[in-house]
């Protein structure tokens, strides 16, 4: 029992760290804007660079997701002879819920474990101290063009998600599943709100880009410099990353919906 | 320097100094001087805080006790940004290099100076050409850190520390691990640079006779103290056995073959 004790009381004060150290590095990190401002080159190759790494992923998955949605949707609404709203259904699922939630994932498992791997290789192999020596802070050169970045992109590629998910829904909805074209389409404009469901999605993913960048930088910045230190830091950006999605997704709905 | 204008002789004094590492202590107010234009060398057995000393003098650690002057300023209380301004005129080569590995030899060498000056790019090439062949390399200016040889890479690297030409330079290990002629040139290099930059170096290292043979000073600490100091010459006909062990790859001497334990007898019995 005092064994128990003694551990919960280590990995709080653990934890407690961590989130301080953690702290600071934003600050120091979101200080770094200055510097990008007068330097946007470096900003737009780390664009360059995740947009090149989470493309591909986020178009196949959205659109298999969305044709899932299409099916799922139709089995469903076909039952209350309200396949119409197919394009409604489609449609908010992913802009309000899925679009925001598994770009988020999936840039955290591809775009995040990689950008992890490479601030711990940069310790590790003495990257980071080296700079510093040469009077270049590496936390304003290095870490904040990535992580204004992922900020930046993810609510693109949330973006990017939701509509290559709708034009799946619409494949097997209206291609494969006879729905009736037009209607797929009135009823989604129709009943999609700007503000109340596109607004809140783009809110949610621009939360999502920022927590998943700073878990992804910070975990590597904070690897212990060893190969097995890193590897262990890509494991947890990709577990804590998850998490903190999934945690701030239920939140994010709670406060944006929960009061219509 | 002209001679006999009145100039601190001393580029970086360490006073005094203590630094711990959780409860372990690395140094216990030791203290240190580096003469401007030398090559001061600091030997030890591995683990005794070498590397440990050469960031506190960079200004990545703080002690706990004690200070470190460069050049008349107490790298320990300078805001950070003319810490910074200090830096410029240090250099350090990393024991293992530390290129960038994202930029090819060229663009590595380039990077402080894209950095720290407004210059254009044809007098950035100069410059890194110049560089380049000062330590041999001006060929192999497109290969990538990770095609490059260990004494190659730390060329590359020692290159990029004299950039920006700076007043001193610091060397980590600079000869572990390199093949006979590599350990040469690097010696060479080292001295060359010292003499024709007029640079102040410090040299960490545990290889005897290559510090030995181009050392003005010699440190050697243990321990956390320094148990032995003086030319290459005063150090070979030290007295104290430990600088002896050191200085001759003993393997048993005041610094024991065996890591404390108890009793050995009583050890291989105790499970029974
Ligand atoms: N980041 C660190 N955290 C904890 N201990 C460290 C760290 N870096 C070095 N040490 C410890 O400090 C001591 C001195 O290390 P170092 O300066 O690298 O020695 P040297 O360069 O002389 O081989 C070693 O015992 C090492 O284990
Ligand atoms: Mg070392």
């Amino acid at each position: 029992m005092i064994q128990l004790t003694r551990q919960l009381g280590r990995f709080t004060l653990q934890s407690l760290a961590k989130l301080g150290r953690g702290s600071l590095f934003l600050g120091h990190t979101l200080s770094g804007l200055t510097d990008i401002l007068l330097r946007p080159g470096l900003l737009i190759r780390q664009l360059y660079f995740v947009g090149v790494l989470t493309f591909l992923i986020i178009v196949i998955s959205g659109l298999f997701v969305g044709m899932v949605l299409g099916l799922q949707g139709y089995y469903t609404l076909s039952d209350f002879g309200a396949e119409e709203s197919l394009g409604v259904m489609v449609a908010a699922s992913l802009v309000r819920e899925l679009g925001p939630v598994v770009a988020a994932l999936l840039f955290a498992g591809r775009a995040g474990s990689a950008l992890t791997a490479e601030i711990g290789l940069m310790k590790a192999t003495e990257q980071l101290s080296g700079m510093e020596m040469m009077a270049v802070d590496p936390v304003k050169r290095i870490i904040a063009p990535r992580f204004f970045a992922g900020f930046i992109s993810l609510p693109i590629l949330a973006a990017l998600f939701s509509a290559v998910g709708i034009l799946g829904g619409e494949m097997v909805g209206v291609g494969l599943l006879g729905v009736d074209e037009g209607s797929f389409w009135s009823q989604m404009q129709a009943n999609l709100d700007f503000y109340d469901d596109i607004m809140n999605g783009v809110i949610k993913s621009i939360v999502f880009g920022f927590v998943t960048s700073w878990i992804a930088l910070f975990e590597g910045y904070d690897a212990i410099p060893t190969s097995e230190g890193v590897s262990r830091a890509t494991t947890r950006t990709v577990v804590n990353s998850a998490f903190a999605v999934l945690g701030l997704d239920f939140l994010l709905t709670a406060m944006m919906f929960g009061d219509d | 320097m002209p001679e006999g204008t009145q100039v601190d002789e001393t580029l970086v004094s360490i006073k005094n100094l203590s630094f711990s590492r959780g409860t372990r202590k690395i140094f216990d107010s030791i203290s240190l001087d580096f003469q401007r234009g030398k090559i001061t060398a600091i030997m030890g057995p591995s683990g005794t805080g070498k590397t440990t000393l050469l960031k506190l003098i960079g200004g990545q650690l703080k002690p706990d006790q004690g200070s470190v002057i460069v050049d008349q300023n107490n790298v320990h209380q300078l805001s950070l940004k003319s810490l910074y301004q200090l830096r410029k005129r240090m250099g350090m080569l990393f024991q293992s290099g530390a290129l960038l590995t994202d930029m090819n030899v060229y663009d590595n060498i380039a990077f402080p100076l894209r950095e720290h000056t407004a210059l254009s790019e044809a007098m950035i090439r100069s410059l890194v050409l110049m560089k380049l062949q000062a330590v041999g390399l001006r060929g192999a200016r497109n290969l990538m850190p990770n095609e490059l040889s260990g004494g190659m890479a730390r060329r590359v690297a020692l290159a990029r520390a004299i950039a920006l030409d700076p007043m001193m330079i610091m060397y980590d290990e600079p000869f572990t691990g390199q093949d006979p002629i590599s350990l040469g040139v690097l010696v060479e290099l080292i001295k060359k640079l010292n003499t024709i930059l007029g640079l102040t170096s410090i040299i960490v290292s545990h290889d005897v006779q290559e510090t030995a043979s181009i050392a003005d000073y010699i440190y050697v600490i243990s321990g956390g103290h320094v148990v032995g100091q003086g030319t290459p010459e005063e150090i070979e006909n030290s007295n104290s056995e430990w600088v002896r062990q050191f200085m001759h790859g003993n393997a048993d001497g005041p610094v024991p073959f065996h890591y404390p334990a108890k009793d050995y007898i009583e050890d291989l019995l105790s499970y029974l």
